[in-house]
C-alpha cells in the first residue's frame, strides 16, 4: 500500500490528476426505479473492450489468406496455450455485445431519453450500432469455414440487389465478382482497422456527449420530481455508479468465461468455394429477421422484385430510426406514442422473426 | 490466306444453308395444300440428317420438284432397316459425316431378337424408327433423342409395357415398372449419372437379346468388376452352374433391383442368403456371421461418428479423426464387396481394418472430449476469482452507500 501511495504521489505532483478527475468525482447519476437499464450502455462499452483485447491476441496467429485462415484459427483453437478460450470469448462477446447494444437501443426509446438535448447521443449510438452489425459481418468470414463463407456470399447476393449501385456494391464488397481471397482480405482490414478506428472515434464523441449531458431522466420520473422535489434520488458517479458498473461487468466475464467453456465457438469445416451451397444455411442470428423477412416476401410486388422492396425498406426504417430524435416532433402532440409503439413493434417483429428463422428449415 | 479462307468459309456455309433451305424446303412448297407434309417437313428441319444437309428424297428416294414430287411415298416398314443400312452400313459415307459413328449396326439388329423376328416376317418387331423417330432423329448425345440415355427406357417401355403388344410373345411387361424401381434408375434420373445403366447397357441396343443364364455375370460384371470376380472365386459360381441359375439376378433381381443393405446378408425375413440356406446350416451360419460383422462395424462407426460429432460441436478439432474414419466406411464398403466370395474369413479381414480405423477414431474422440472437460475445469478459479470480485464490490457498495443516499442530492 505504502508503495501505491508513493506512485500516486509521484503522478500526482507531475500530472495534476487529481484535478483531473475531480469533475468526476462531483458527478452525480439520478437514481430511479429505471435506473438498471443505465447499465446496458456501460456493459456494451466493457463488452467492447473485451472484443479490442482478445481480437488483438488472435492477431498474434490470425493469417487472413484463403490458403492459411482456417488453418491458423485451427492453430489457435488446437495448439495455442488458452487460444481455445481468447476465441470463444471473442464469439461470444462479439454476440452479447450486439444483443447489448440492441437492449440499449430499445431501452433508450422506451425510456425516452433520445429527446432534447441528447439527440446527437442517439445518431452516435447508432451509428456504433451499425458498426457493430459491420463488426459481426465482416468478423464471420475471418475463419473462412464453409458456413462463414457461404453466409457471406448469400448476403453478398442480397447487397448485391439494392437499385443501380448493387452489383457495384457487391463487387466492392467481394473484391470482385466472387467470395474469395480478395473479400478475405477486404474484410479482415475492414475488421481490425477501419471499423476499429470508426468505432473509436464515434465512441468517444458518444461517451463525451453521456458525460456532457449527464444521464437522461424519464419524463414520468422527471415530471413526479419536478412536483415532489424531495423525492428526487441521486448517487454519485464515482465510485458509487461505477462500482454498479464493475459488479455488471463481473457478472458479464463471468457468464462470457462460462459461454466460452460450456459452448466453445466451433470451427466448422474449411470453405471450399466450388462445393455446392449447404441446404438451410442461415447468417448469424443478428441478421436472421431481415434475412427471413426477404425470403417471406414473394417474388414480384406489384411488379417489382420482392428482396429489391425489402432491402429498400431495412434502407429507409435504418434511415429513419436514425433521425428518431428530429421526427418525433412532426409527428404531433402524439408523438412519443407513436415512437413506443414503432419500438415495441420493432422489437415484436425482430424477436418473432429471429425465432422463426432460427426454427424454420 | 487468312482472308481467303475466310471468305471461302463463308461461301461455303452461305452455299450450304441454301442448298439445304431449298432441299427440305421443296417438299413442304409443292405441297402447300397438304398440312401433314408440310407439318413432316417442319418437323424434318430438326433432324440430324436435314442438319447435314440432306433432304426427304435422301430416303424417300426420286423426290424433288413439280411433277417429281408425287413420286413421293411412304416407305414400306419392311423396308426400312436395310434403308437405314444402305448408308449407316456404309464406311465410307458416314465417316464423311461423323467418322466415329459405329456402321454395325444392321450387322447388330440382324442378330437381335428383334431383326431375327423382322427377318421372319414379324414385321412388328422394332425396326430402327422405332426407337429413334421417324423424322425428328436426333443424335443420341442429344437430351432430346429417344435414344439418349434419359429416354432410353420410355422408348423400351413403348412396346416393351404394352400388355397386348407382346401377348404373342409371351414376356413379361413389368420390366419398366421394375427399372423405374431401381436404383440403377435412381442413379440415372434422381443422380444426374448418364452412365448409369438402362436397358441398353445390359441388353445391347442393335443387337438387343436377353443375356442368356451364363452370360448374366458378364453383363453385370461389366460395371461391378469386383462382385463378378469374387463371385467367380466364391463356392456359388459352381452350384449355380450345376442348377442352372443365373448368377447375379438370382440375389439382386433383374430389373427391379434395389440397393443392397446389410439386411440382405444372413437368414433373416429379408436375407435372400436364407432363400437356400438355413440358419443351422453352416452357410447359414457363415452368412449370418458375415451379416453380425457388418452390423457391429456399422454401430461401431455410427458411435464412433456420433463421439467425434460432439467433440466437433464442443469447439474441439477433430477433422483428422473424422477423416480417418471416413475410411472405415471405405473398408465396409469392400468388406460388403468381399461379401460375394461368400467366405467368412476373407470379409472378417476387411472388416477388421475398418473396426481398427473406429478403435483409433473413438480413441481420437474420447481425447477431445477429455481436453474438453479440462478446459472446462480450467476457466472454474477465474470464475471463483470474478465471483469473489463480485461479493467484495457488492459489500463495499453497501458500506459506502449506507447512509449515504440522500434525497434532493447525493452526499459527499
Amino acid at each position: 500500500m505504502k508503495t501505491a501511495a508513493l506512485i500516486w504521489t509521484w503522478i500526482e505532483e507531475r500530472f495534476d490528476v487529481g484535478e483531473l478527475i475531480a469533475p468526476l468525482r462531483s458527478k452525480t447519476v439520478p437514481r430511479h426505479r429505471f435506473s438498471i437499464w443505465y447499465l446496458l450502455g456501460g456493459i456494451t462499452l466493457f463488452l467492447f473492450f473485451v472484443q479490442v483485447l482478445t481480437g488483438l491476441l488472435l492477431l498474434l496467429y490470425y493469417r487472413p489468406s484463403t490458403q492459411e485462415a482456417y488453418e491458423s484459427v485451427q492453430y489457435i483453437t488446437t495448439r495455442v496455450q488458452f487460444g481455445w478460450l481468447v476465441r470463444s470469448v471473442h464469439f461470444w462477446s462479439a454476440n452479447l455485445m450486439i444483443f447489448m447494444a440492441v437492449a440499449h437501443m430499445f431501452s433508450v426509446v422506451l425510456l425516452r431519453a433520445y429527446r432534447k438535448p441528447r439527440e446527437l447521443t442517439w445518431v452516435s449510438g447508432m451509428l456504433l450500432l451499425f458498426l457493430a452489425l459491420g463488426f459481426g459481418f465482416s468478423g464471420y468470414l475471418l475463419p473462412w469455414n464453409t458456413l462463414s463463407f457461404f453466409a457471406t456470399k448469400v448476403a453478398s447476393e442480397v447487397a448485391g440487389q439494392v437499385p443501380l449501385v448493387g452489383h457495384a456494391l457487391l463487387v466492392f464488397m467481394r473484391g470482385g465478382e466472387d467470395v474469395g481471397g480478395a473479400t478475405l482480405a477486404r474484410f479482415f482490414s475492414l475488421h481490425v482497422v477501419v471499423l476499429p478506428a470508426l468505432a473509436a472515434t464515434l465512441l468517444m464523441l458518444h461517451l463525451w456527449l453521456v458525460q456532457k449531458f449527464g444521464m437522461s431522466v424519464p419524463p414520468s420520473v422527471e415530471s413526479h420530481w419536478t412536483e415532489v422535489p424531495e423525492v428526487r434520488q441521486e448517487v454519485r458517479f464515482f465510485p458509487d455508479f461505477l462500482l454498479r458498473d464493475l459488479m455488471a461487468w463481473c457478472v458479464i466475464l463471468a457468464a462470457l468465461l462460462v459461454l466460452a467453456a460450456a459452448l466453445p465457438a466451433e470451427l466448422g469445416h474449411k470453405a471450399d468455394p466450388f462445393a455446392p451451397t449447404p441446404f438451410g444455411i442461415k447468417p448469424e442470428w443478428y441478421f436472421l429477421a431481415q434475412f427471413q423477412t426477404l425470403r417471406l416476401l414473394p417474388a414480384k410486388i406489384f411488379g417489382i422484385e420482392g428482396e429489391l422492396i425489402g432491402v429498400f425498406g431495412f434502407g429507409l426504417a435504418g434511415a429513419l430510426w436514425l433521425a428518431l430524435p428530429f421526427l418525433e416532433g412532426r409527428l404531433g402532440r402524439n408523438g412519443s406514442r407513436w415512437v413506443r409503439a414503432a419500438a415495441l413493434l420493432g422489437m415484436v417483429y425482430l424477436g418473432s422473426l429471429t425465432l422463426y428463422a432460427y426454427f424454420a428449415k | 490466306m487468312g482472308k481467303s479462307l475466310l471468305v471461302l468459309t463463308f461461301v461455303v456455309a452461305l452455299g450450304s444453308s441454301l442448298a439445304r433451305a431449298q432441299q427440305t424446303g421443296a417438299c413442304s412448297n409443292c405441297d402447300q395444300g397438304d398440312s401433314r407434309v408440310k407439318a413432316i417437313a417442319e418437323e424434318f428441319a430438326a433432324d440430324i440428317h436435314a442438319q447435314n444437309a440432306m433432304s426427304c428424297n435422301v430416303c424417300h428416294a426420286g423426290g424433288g420438284r413439280g411433277t417429281e414430287a408425287n413420286r413421293i411415298s411412304a416407305i414400306p416398314r419392311e423396308r426400312i432397316p436395310e434403308l437405314c443400312g444402305s448408308c449407316h452400313a456404309d464406311a465410307d459415307r458416314i465417316k464423311k459425316f461423323n467418322p466415329s459413328l459405329h456402321t454395325d449396326q444392321l450387322a447388330q439388329y440382324r442378330t437381335s431378337v428383334h431383326g431375327i423376328k423382322f427377318a421372319n416376317g414379324d414385321t412388328k418387331a422394332a425396326v430402327c424408327t422405332d426407337c429413334h423417330g421417324v423424322h425428328r432423329m436426333r443424335p443420341a448425345s442429344d437430351p432430346g433423342s429417344s435414344v439418349h440415355p434419359l429416354n432410353v427406357a420410355a422408348t423400351c417401355q413403348r412396346c416393351h409395357s404394352d400388355a397386348e403388344y407382346m401377348k404373342p410373345y409371351h414376356v413379361a411387361t413389368d420390366q419398366y415398372a421394375g427399372y423405374s424401381d431401381s436404383v440403377h434408375h435412381e442413379a440415372m434420373v434422381a443422380g444426374g449419372d448418364l452412365s448409369a445403366p438402362t436397358c441398353t447397357t445390359c441388353h445391347g441396343s442393335h443387337g438387343a437379346v436377353p443375356p442368356g443364364v451364363k452370360s448374366v455375370a458378364s453383363v453385370c460384371g461389366t460395371c461391378h468388376v469386383l462382385q463378378a470376380r469374387y463371385f467367380e472365386e466364391s463356392p456359388h459360381k459352381h452350384i449355380f452352374a450345376m442348377m442352372n441359375i443365373a448368377s447375379c439376378v438370382t440375389c439382386h433381381s433383374s430389373h427391379r433391383i434395389k440397393h443392397p443393405d446389410d439386411t440382405f446378408v444372413g437368414t433373416g425375413p429379408k436375407a435372400v442368403c436364407g432363400n437356400c440356406h438355413t440358419p443351422d446350416e453352416p452357410a447359414g451360419e457363415t452368412a449370418n456371421g458375415i451379416h453380425r460383422r457388418f452390423q457391429r462395424l456399422e454401430a461401431d462407426m455410427a458411435g464412433a461418428k456420433s463421439l467425434l460429432d460432439r467433440a466437433e460441436h464442443s469447439g474441439m478439432d477433430v477433422s483428422e479423426a473424422q477423416l480417418e474414419l471416413d475410411q472405415a466406411g471405405d473398408a465396409l464398403t469392400k468388406a460388403r464387396v468381399t461379401l460375394h466370395t461368400a467366405t467368412l474369413s476373407r470379409v472378417t479381414e476387411d472388416v477388421n481394418v475398418g473396426a481398427g480405423i473406429v478403435a483409433k477414431a473413438h480413441q481420437a474422440g474420447e481425447a477431445a472430449l477429455r481436453e474438453r472437460g479440462r478446459r472446462r475445469k480450467s476457466v472454474l478459479i477465474p470464475l471463483i476469482a470474478i465471483v469473489a470480485l463480485l461479493v467484495s464490490l457488492g459489500a463495499y457498495l453497501r458500506e459506502i452507500e449506507r447512509g449515504q443516499l440522500t434525497t434532493t442530492g447525493a452526499k459527499r
